[in-house]
């Protein structure tokens, strides 16, 4: 086996020591994938040794291995979940029939395409958020970030691995296409709206995190389904993976806002000029990044009556999640009522519950996101501050779907396009709000790329090795119930405690000059 | 699927710029006017017919018709333009084809017509090139599915913006049980000559080919990143603007046809009158009368003055006519099987015509004219109904109307001891007027015996005897029995399966060698609309039936 493809470089359970053909595909790809993340991964912190979870196997003790390693030396793996002995096709036509071991030759087309368009998110959001470790408010978010960043990384590895052992020459190709495509570029966009949206602030990276990678975890829980048990068992362990990522989320966000309510409280702000002046991000603004991430993570699900979800659906390669909690998996007779625009008024119509297997996962997930905005309000009440976010009608600013073309207000009223553009600007960040929230983000990345070549030159010699890290949560299965002491420590040349920063997360009053500045922090 | 949203409405032909709804027709300034740029905006919710969302540039009959409509207005009302551009103006989308929903819902013979009329537009686009020296470019800014790959193989270049995702797709075989019928799978391998086994694996593989492969097939000339899709459209159209021949000409507007419908207090019977031509229907009897009438006041005699004259010369405004005509028969009166094809004025009015046409041939806009009289003549070659030209005395039936008599499936020429009946040829008979196969339909119908198409161009007018000598007519009834014999065999006609009359004509219409066109016609569209009746696709388990339903297709595995 070669140097680059073996057992030890790429920890794996799919006996890759053996596997002629995906060594081979590997060798091709590995090396890519590389210069990919060495371009496109998180900008000026590829020699930093980062204190990084990686999974060498499936078992309980080897599932998250912690580390110092350099980014561009993580293990990236293939893993899949253990085998379910004499699984069967939970839902659709086939139901009750074997799960397939390989791809059936019908399917060629469409599996690939579902397993590209999941793959092609990994690393579009990598490139999204390449920039957030210059203006990140802590370690223990940067650490956050790049662990939340190379595991995108190995997602992408896990749906390559699919493309590689199942679907030949098209599948190889379609491996490097996944790394030529770029977020954002409007000659190589990424296949799905959302991930060619900038992400160039840490609110957005909370939200996105939050919204966008929640769509990830019930893409995940539909194709965990699937007939196809290769998808199925990949899928199975990458949600172990993605838990962290939506945990990044939701107490991002929810260090915003505790911090926001709480000097309110204190200091007796009420009017958002008062709240911006002291360096909060205010409560309304909050609001509008939510409506915006949350609308462009719905876009994700698809058309509200689709034929390809109906056809994943027949077909046996995407379920709904938890299948299991269904009682009808055939689907067939029943029907889904939907809110669908005709002739200018919204009117209940009933589809075909199999067309409407996109809705019926949105559902869902609205409903998994009200839990973590639930949340995030009654710590704003626990602080007597009265306000509430409110997650937005799904109806609000859609770009895909039956409400794509069509205006409407966060309360999912109808609205003609003068109204829309009169009021946009109230429900979704503006300019200046943009402005506000990455005030002067600009200049902090440039004198972070200044101080990256100061670094590169230090490279090269013997300047002081910096290391970040941050104890893993005690559990990351489960989600810690304590969040306002994620337990933070640092260690090497750098392991001054600094109260810096504390004032605000994603206001990044922290100081920025130099990484080892903001080694540590508390909230 | 059910048959239930087939128009009621009936369908109209005539639109104008100003009216349309998908399409927008511009002169971008950057090429000094000489480029006609088409783009492609299809009004989701303005479909000919409820029911159906034009999602993502689908298209329907009526966004064709505007189609058909800025391809004829480019010919005529802008000879300036010495190319065209075929774009969308949708993001990433460049045209997913014809609507399934509206396929699915449309009776068979609506699908069929529907079909017949967009592939006739796609051959105008080629002939815009070939015969008028407007070559076109499909830029695609994105996807081009099904007959939307159709639309940009019409073309004679395609370029396809390279972003990883936009694709050239066949998705009618392995996701609909259904053809690329308008012409797709014959330009695959007779137009862009791409390899039969490259053409089989690209017409299966639903999602298309993108990029470097498309260019690598030949499934597009070239794949540009997107950033760089305008400047190498650019580059593209300068360069088909330096090789266009086309010549100038007077600008001739086309002015509405201002058709007046009637009908009788029955409704059993109804009459379309235009200026010079007239359509009777008699859709209870199964029968029609078309009428053409020669010119009546001065025609032009040079091309200058036929530049003045305008839309509103003979050879203009009858074809137009005509045209009009042929597809109310096609659209809007499926009952009817037999048409009787009949002339009436002064002949020499009509060759006076066809000399000045036949002399000026250098002329753009005698051109122009001679290809509009040329694709009426195919669109009545093309339509599925029985016509029984009726040669009487006061008819004219001379040269380019001498066509509508060669053109019929049967000639009747009354034998005549009182009155005068006689037809004659003109230049025009000899080549100008081409059918689908190639030849002219003198040479068409004379294949055993090719040296009678010099013999009859060299006759004057013929009285009926000789003209049935000269291999001319079919049945000469004489004065006594011609009532008789013209009803007798209207009847008949009538009475005949008209599945088997519409098969029999187009396998007899079109002798002698075949070309793209006739293979477009006689065997793709065959096999769809052979298809297009089979469980496999139309069943109640077929894929086109159940396409976008929750169920899945079964097919009956026995091949034929």
């Amino acid at each position: 086996m070669s140097t680059v493809v073996n057992d030890t470089k790429i920890p794996n359970n799919v006996d890759l020591s053996s596997d002629k053909r995906l060594q081979r595909a590997l060798e091709a790809w590995q090396p890519n994938f590389l210069s990919w993340w060495n371009e496109m991964g998180p900008f000026g912190f590829q020699k930093d040794d980062v204190f990084l979870r990686t999974a060498v196997s499936v078992t309980s003790e080897g599932w998250a291995n912690f580390d110092y390693v350099k980014m561009p030396d993580y293990r990236w793996g293939i893993f899949l979940a253990d085998p379910v002995p004499d699984r069967k096709i939970g839902f659709g036509d086939h139901m009750g029939e074997p799960a397939w071991k390989e791809v059936p030759g019908e399917h060629r087309n469409a599996l690939r395409r579902i397993i590209v368009t999941q793959g092609d998110t990994e690393p579009a959001s990598v490139e999204q958020q390449r920039m957030l470790g210059h203006s990140c408010p802590s370690v223990y978010d940067l650490r956050n970030l790049f662990q939340v960043n190379v595991e995108e990384g190995r997602h992408l590895w896990a749906m390559v691995y699919l493309l590689h052992t199942y679907f030949g020459r098209d599948g190889r190709e379609e491996a490097e296409a996944l790394l030529q495509r770029r977020s954002g570029d409007p000659d190589k966009p990424r296949i799905l709206g959302a991930f060619n949206e900038p992400c160039t602030d840490w609110l957005s990276f909370f939200m996105f995190t939050f919204f966008t990678d929640r769509d990830g975890k019930f893409q995940l829980l539909a194709l965990a389904e699937s007939a196809f048990d290769p998808l199925s068992r990949t899928t199975r362990f990458m949600l172990t993976e993605e838990a962290h990522h939506m945990f990044v989320g939701e107490t991002g966000v929810l260090r915003v806002v505790d911090r926001t309510a709480q000097q309110m409280a204190e200091k007796k702000l009420d009017h958002v000029d008062q709240v911006r002046a002291a360096g909060l991000i205010d409560l309304p603004t909050m609001q509008k990044y939510l409506n915006l991430w949350y609308s462009l993570s719905l876009d994700l699900f698809g058309g509200e009556i689709s034929s390809n979800a109906a056809t994943y659906f027949a077909t046996g390669m995407k379920g709904r999640a938890k299948e299991d909690q269904f009682e009808d998996h055939k689907a067939l007779d029943s029907s889904y009522a939907m809110d669908v625009v005709k002739d200018g008024k919204i009117v209940r119509e009933d589809v075909a519950l199999r067309n409407a297997m996109n809705e019926v996962l949105r559902d869902a997930y609205v409903d998994d996101c009200q839990r973590g905005v639930d949340k995030w309000n009654r710590t704003i009440a626990a602080h007597g501050i009265p306000f509430t976010l409110k997650l937005p009608s799904r109806r609000f600013h859609r770009h895909i779907g039956i409400y794509s073309g069509v205006h409407f207000d966060p309360a999912g009223n109808l609205l003609t396009a003068e109204q829309w553009e009169a009021k946009k600007d109230e429900w979704l960040p503006s300019d200046a709000d943009n402005e506000y929230v990455q005030s002067d983000a600009e200049a902090r990345l440039r004198s972070e790329a200044d101080g990256q070549l100061d670094r590169r030159a230090e490279a090269g010699h013997q300047g002081p090795r910096r290391r970040f890290e941050i104890a893993p949560p005690r559990s990351v299965t489960r989600r810690p119930a304590a969040l306002a002491e994620p337990a933070v420590a640092a260690r090497g040349a750098s392991g001054a405690t600094s109260a810096a920063g504390r004032a605000s997360v994603a206001r990044r009053t922290a100081p920025r000059a130099r990484l080892d500045d903001r080694a540590s922090e508390r909230w | 699927m059910a048959e239930t949203n087939t128009p009621t409405e009936p369908v109209r032909f005539e639109t104008h710029p100003d009216r349309y709804v998908h399409w927008r027709l511009d002169f971008p300034a950057e090429h000094g006017g000489k480029v006609a740029r088409l783009v492609m905006d299809v009004k989701e919710d303005r479909g000919m017919r409820p029911g159906y969302p034009l999602k993502l540039n689908s298209y329907d009959l009526g966004v064709d018709i505007e189609l058909a409509d800025a391809l004829q207005r480019i010919r005529f009302e802008h000879p300036e333009v010495r190319a065209l551009v075929v774009t969308s103006a949708k993001d990433r989308i460049f045209c997913s084809g014809a609507n399934i929903y509206m396929l699915g819902s449309s009776t068979h013979g609506f699908k069929v017509n529907f079909c017949k009329f967009t592939n006739e537009t796609r051959l105008y686009l080629e002939e815009l090139s070939a015969e008028s020296g407007v070559p076109s470019l499909a830029s695609l800014n994105g996807t081009a599915s099904g007959g939307g790959y159709e639309l940009a193989i019409a073309c004679d270049e395609i370029v396809l913006a390279d972003d990883g995702s936009s694709a050239v797709s066949f998705p009618e075989a392995p996701l609909l049980a259904v053809l690329p019928g308008t012409g797709g799978l014959t330009r695959l391998v007779d137009k862009r000559k791409i390899r039969r086994d490259l053409a089989d694996a690209f017409s299966t593989i639903a999602e298309g080919v993108r990029g470097k492969r498309s260019v690598e097939w030949g499934l597009v000339d070239e794949a540009p990143p997107k950033a760089k899709l305008d400047e190498v459209t650019r580059r593209r159209v300068e360069a088909l603007v330096g090789r266009s021949k086309r010549k100038a000409f007077p600008a001739v507007k086309l002015g509405p046809l201002e058709a007046q419908r009637s009908a009788s207090p029955s409704g059993d019977e109804q009459k379309i009158e235009y200026q010079y031509v007239t359509l009777e229907l008699t859709p209870k009897l199964r029968t029609a009368r078309l009428t053409v009438r020669a010119p009546s006041t001065k025609q032009p005699e040079t091309p200058e003055e036929l530049a003045k004259a305008g839309a509103s010369a003979w050879a203009i405004q009858a074809f137009r006519e005509l045209d009009d005509a042929l597809l109310e028969l096609r659209f809007n009166q499926p009952l009817v099987g037999v048409v009787s094809v009949e002339t009436a004025g002064a002949p020499e009015a009509v060759l006076a015509v066809d000399a000045m046409l036949a002399k000026h041939q250098d002329d753009g806009l005698v051109r122009e004219v001679t290809l509009l009289m040329k694709r009426v003549l195919k669109r009545m070659d093309l339509t599925a109904k029985s016509f029984f030209a009726l040669v009487t005395p006061g008819s004219c039936f001379v040269g380019s109307l001498l066509e509508l008599g060669l053109a019929a499936d049967r000639v009747y020429m009354k034998d005549s001891d009182d009155e005068d009946v006689s037809v004659a040829t003109s230049p025009m008979n000899a080549g100008l007027l081409p059918m689908a196969n190639g030849l002219s339909r003198l040479q068409t119908r004379f294949l055993k015996e090719p040296e009678r198409v010099a013999r009859v161009l060299e006759e004057g007018a013929l009285g009926t005897r000789d003209a049935v000598k000269a291999g001319l007519v079919t049945f000469a009834p004489d004065d006594l029995d011609w009532d008789d014999e013209i009803r007798i065999a209207f009847e008949e006609r009538a009475a005949m399966s008209p599945d088997a009359m519409t098969g029999m004509e187009a396998s007899l219409r079109f002798a002698g060698p075949e070309t793209m066109e006739t293979k477009i016609f006689g065997r793709l569209s065959a096999w769809q609309n052979w298809i297009f009746q089979r469980p496999n696709a139309v069943g109640e388990r077929g894929a086109l039936t159940l396409y976008g339903k929750p169920e899945r297709p079964e097919f009956n595995w026995q091949r034929t």
